[in-house]
């Protein structure tokens, strides 16, 4: 079974600085990671390759830096990996994105499975996964708690409806997302990482691809322009509830009536 | 003999603290009987909770004139019954004391009051770009209760312990009077050092009402290492080899895969490696990540060359949660798992730990019992758990009597200490009593009683 993960490279830490007059995520300097959620997908793909035999590659979209994210994959137990680089992909919204990784998707191979994390913590936007896979042809499941079962040409998943939690099956190849928070991912190995070879990580540009056309990547292909991009607020108003156990839940249950949580 | 409370009594506590602060009889919670684990239990008389330093002074002048036992608690965390009020009167819960009172950037100090709890402070500083460094497992214990025990957690391989860091106390003595000892400098040869005397004193000396600790600059760079082994010898057998290395890691903790999956139990949640027997942990720490690299590489080359099986990276906050959440939980994991349990928190020079960890998985067959032990490996401070599972009465006493007298012994034989972080209070004593012999224990009873003539305050406890 060949199982391909995308991923992505996100700033380490949640404290990113928002350029005032361009709106952009201050992202040099930075110390950057892979997307936590991608973590998951990571993890479910190892697992299974590891339950029912099969290779996990990854795949990601960034500048050349993005390689040490492929590296980090790798030394988590993913065969190899390719990162899609160029400047024509720079400033692509969701749309733009998962075309572009469709494009590449391509030229890397085929595979039974294709995971997904449920979303980026810098974008958050949770959408590039079910566009890719319209792009793909092939049909998606998103918010999987689980791989149950790979056979007969489908995997058996379960996945959560927000109300509801639903078993399906659905054919291979598919594309899934999985949610947050499923498994605990593995650590990178030190000792991969030591003895790692440059063979591992494949770089491919818009040269490579079969579309060759710009205007379908990176800003003119995105649907979308982004206004302008501010951190949230930081909320850090406190309420303290007093009295005895029963007073105590019973205030608490009027707060959280009175913002329409329960 | 100590007087009982009154309706006196407790009418004037009420007057100073507000009535509704002091609790007695019924209204007081079965949890203010006992701690985390001493295994000892005595209601007091009074549940007193103040909030101020001159409240705690007037509770005081009406103790000591009318002669009442005072113990002092901040969150009952502790391990030894230190906080237990074995001769009733006055139980004075400091918890509501938990404001961080300032932060001096220029003297590099925060002051606290007693009742902030260490996972507060440690946030505090950090999110103004400081570190304080002693880092206790348990982090709702109080800094009050920490300092009191002196107890430094698991950077002391690199940053030292809670007694380090404290550059002044505000304290109440037991006859009311406030005093100030230290201050906020970083050097001090004056006079017999009473604020390192109070520092373990464990509530027995005076009352810590305010605390100037000194920060260091929040490191930039934080990256953990986890290192199977095979098993615990070899993972053990390596530690002093990583201490020879010369790279200073902040923390190195030993767990072995029991522990780990009692606290997969426990925490419900997976730990991202279970394969392997005995595991290493190791942080280190700096300001660029090339030099933690480098630090991080050569213990990692070391550890693979001497058996390890691999090396875990753990470099963004969610590794770290999901590895340093476990290792938080350990105790309670363990305790968990079993009937009852008590502990051993012996310090050991660094380079006998393996020896002494050796010689408790012997034990534990000799005796028949689970004895699993998790600890800071780096530093000599092990603490081992002597499980009953099912063990009946009798039977249990018997072989705990017995495995301690053992363990501490063996531990005075490799020139080890009774308490490395938790303390004597009054689970210890004895043991205490009995390495350090009659001079050194007519030494600090000799100071106790030039701070408290009258034994009014913790009763009982550390060498009385």
């Amino acid at each position: 079974m060949n199982i391909l993960v995308c991923i992505k490279q996100v700033p380490g830490s949640n404290n990113v600085e928002v350029d005032p007059v361009t709106g952009v995520l201050k992202r040099s300097g930075v110390q950057s990671k892979i997307n936590p959620y991608d973590l998951y997908a990571i993890e479910t793909a190892l697992s299974l390759a590891e339950n029912k035999g099969g290779r996990v590659e990854c795949i990601t979209m960034g500048p050349p830096q993005a390689k040490a994210i492929i590296t980090e994959a790798v030394c988590m137990g993913a065969e190899c990996g390719t990162v899609l680089t160029d400047r024509k992909f720079a400033g692509a919204d969701v749309l733009a994105t998962a075309y572009t990784l469709s494009q590449g998707i391509k030229k890397c191979g085929e595979y039974d499975i294709i995971i997904c994390g449920k979303q980026t913590t810098d974008g958050d936007t949770a959408q590039v996964g079910a566009e890719l896979s319209e792009y793909l042809g092939i049909p998606n499941v998103s918010n999987v708690l689980s791989v149950d079962e790979v056979k007969d040409g489908k995997a058996y998943l379960t996945a959560s409806l927000d109300d509801r939690i639903v078993k399906l099956n659905v054919k291979l190849p598919c594309l899934i997302s999985v949610d947050g928070d499923i498994n605990t991912p593995r650590l990178p190995s030190y000792k991969v990482k030591k003895t790692i070879g440059d063979d591992k990580v494949k770089f491919l540009t818009f040269e490579d691809f079969d579309d060759q056309n710009p205007d379908n990547y990176g800003l003119s292909g995105s649907a979308t322009q982004v206004e302008r991009i501010f951190p949230p607020e930081k909320n850090s108003e406190k309420q303290n509830i007093t009295g005895n156990a029963a007073e105590q839940t019973e205030q608490l249950f009027g707060i959280l009536a009175a913002k329409k949580m329960i | 003999m100590y007087n009982k409370l009154t309706k006196e009594d407790i009418s004037v506590l009420s007057s100073i603290v507000g009535e509704s602060e002091v609790l007695c009889g019924n209204a007081i919670s079965l949890d203010y009987a006992h701690d985390e684990l001493g295994g000892i239990e005595k209601m007091p008389e009074a549940l007193v909770r103040v909030h101020t330093t001159e409240q705690i002074s007037a509770v005081m002048k009406l103790a000591y004139e009318r002669n009442i036992p005072v113990t002092v608690r901040g969150s009952g965390t502790g391990l030894v019954g230190a906080a237990v009020p074995i001769e009733g009167g006055i139980l004075l819960e400091t918890a509501k004391m938990n404001k961080i009172k300032e932060l001096d950037q220029n003297n590099l100090t925060v002051t606290v009051e007693p009742g902030v709890l260490l996972m507060e402070l440690a946030a505090f500083a950090e999110e103004n770009d400081f570190l304080y460094p002693p880092d206790p497992g348990e982090k709702s214990a109080t800094i009050g209760g920490n300092i009191s025990t002196n107890a430094g957690g698991m950077r002391a391989v690199k940053y030292g312990v809670t007694r380090d860091y404290v550059r002044a106390l505000t304290v109440v003595m037991p006859d009311g009077k406030i005093e100030k000892l230290g201050g906020k400098v970083a050097k001090n040869s004056s006079g017999y050092s009473l604020k390192d005397l109070v520092v373990g004193s464990e509530g027995t000396l005076c009352i810590i009402t305010e605390a100037v600790l000194k920060l260091v600059p929040l490191p930039k760079v934080s990256v953990s290492l986890l290192v199977p082994f095979g098993d615990m010898k070899s993972a053990i057998e390596a530690v002093p080899k990583i201490i020879c290395s010369k790279v200073t890691p902040t923390a190195i903790e030993y767990m072995s895969r029991d522990t780990i999956l009692f606290s997969e139990d426990y925490l419900g949640k997976k730990f991202p490696d279970t394969k392997n027997d005995a595991y290493i942990l190791l942080t280190f720490d700096g300001n660029t990540e090339e030099q933690v690299e480098r630090d991080m590489s050569t213990v990692a080359d070391l550890c693979l060359e001497i058996g390890a099986i691999d090396a875990y990276i753990i470099d963004t906050e969610e590794r770290k949660k999901s590895v340093w959440s476990a290792r938080g939980a350990f105790l309670e994991a363990i305790k968990a798992s079993t009937t009852e349990m008590d502990e051993c928190d012996v310090v050991v020079p660094v380079n006998r730990v393996d020896e002494f960890i050796k010689f408790t998985h012997a034990l534990a067959d000799e005796m028949g019992v689970r004895i699993p032990s998790f600890g800071h490996a780096g530093d000599g401070n092990l603490h081992i758990y002597i499980c009953r599972d099912d063990l009946g009465d009798g039977k249990w006493e018997e072989i705990l009597e017995l495995c301690f007298e053992r363990m501490y012994t063996k531990a005075e034989e490799l020139g080890g200490l009774v308490s490395g972080e938790h303390g004597i209070g009054y689970a210890k004593k004895e043991y205490l009593k009995k390495q350090c012999g009659e001079t050194q224990i007519a030494l600090m009873q000799g100071i106790k009683k030039v701070f408290d003539p009258k034994n009014i305050l913790n009763p009982g406890k550390v060498c009385f």
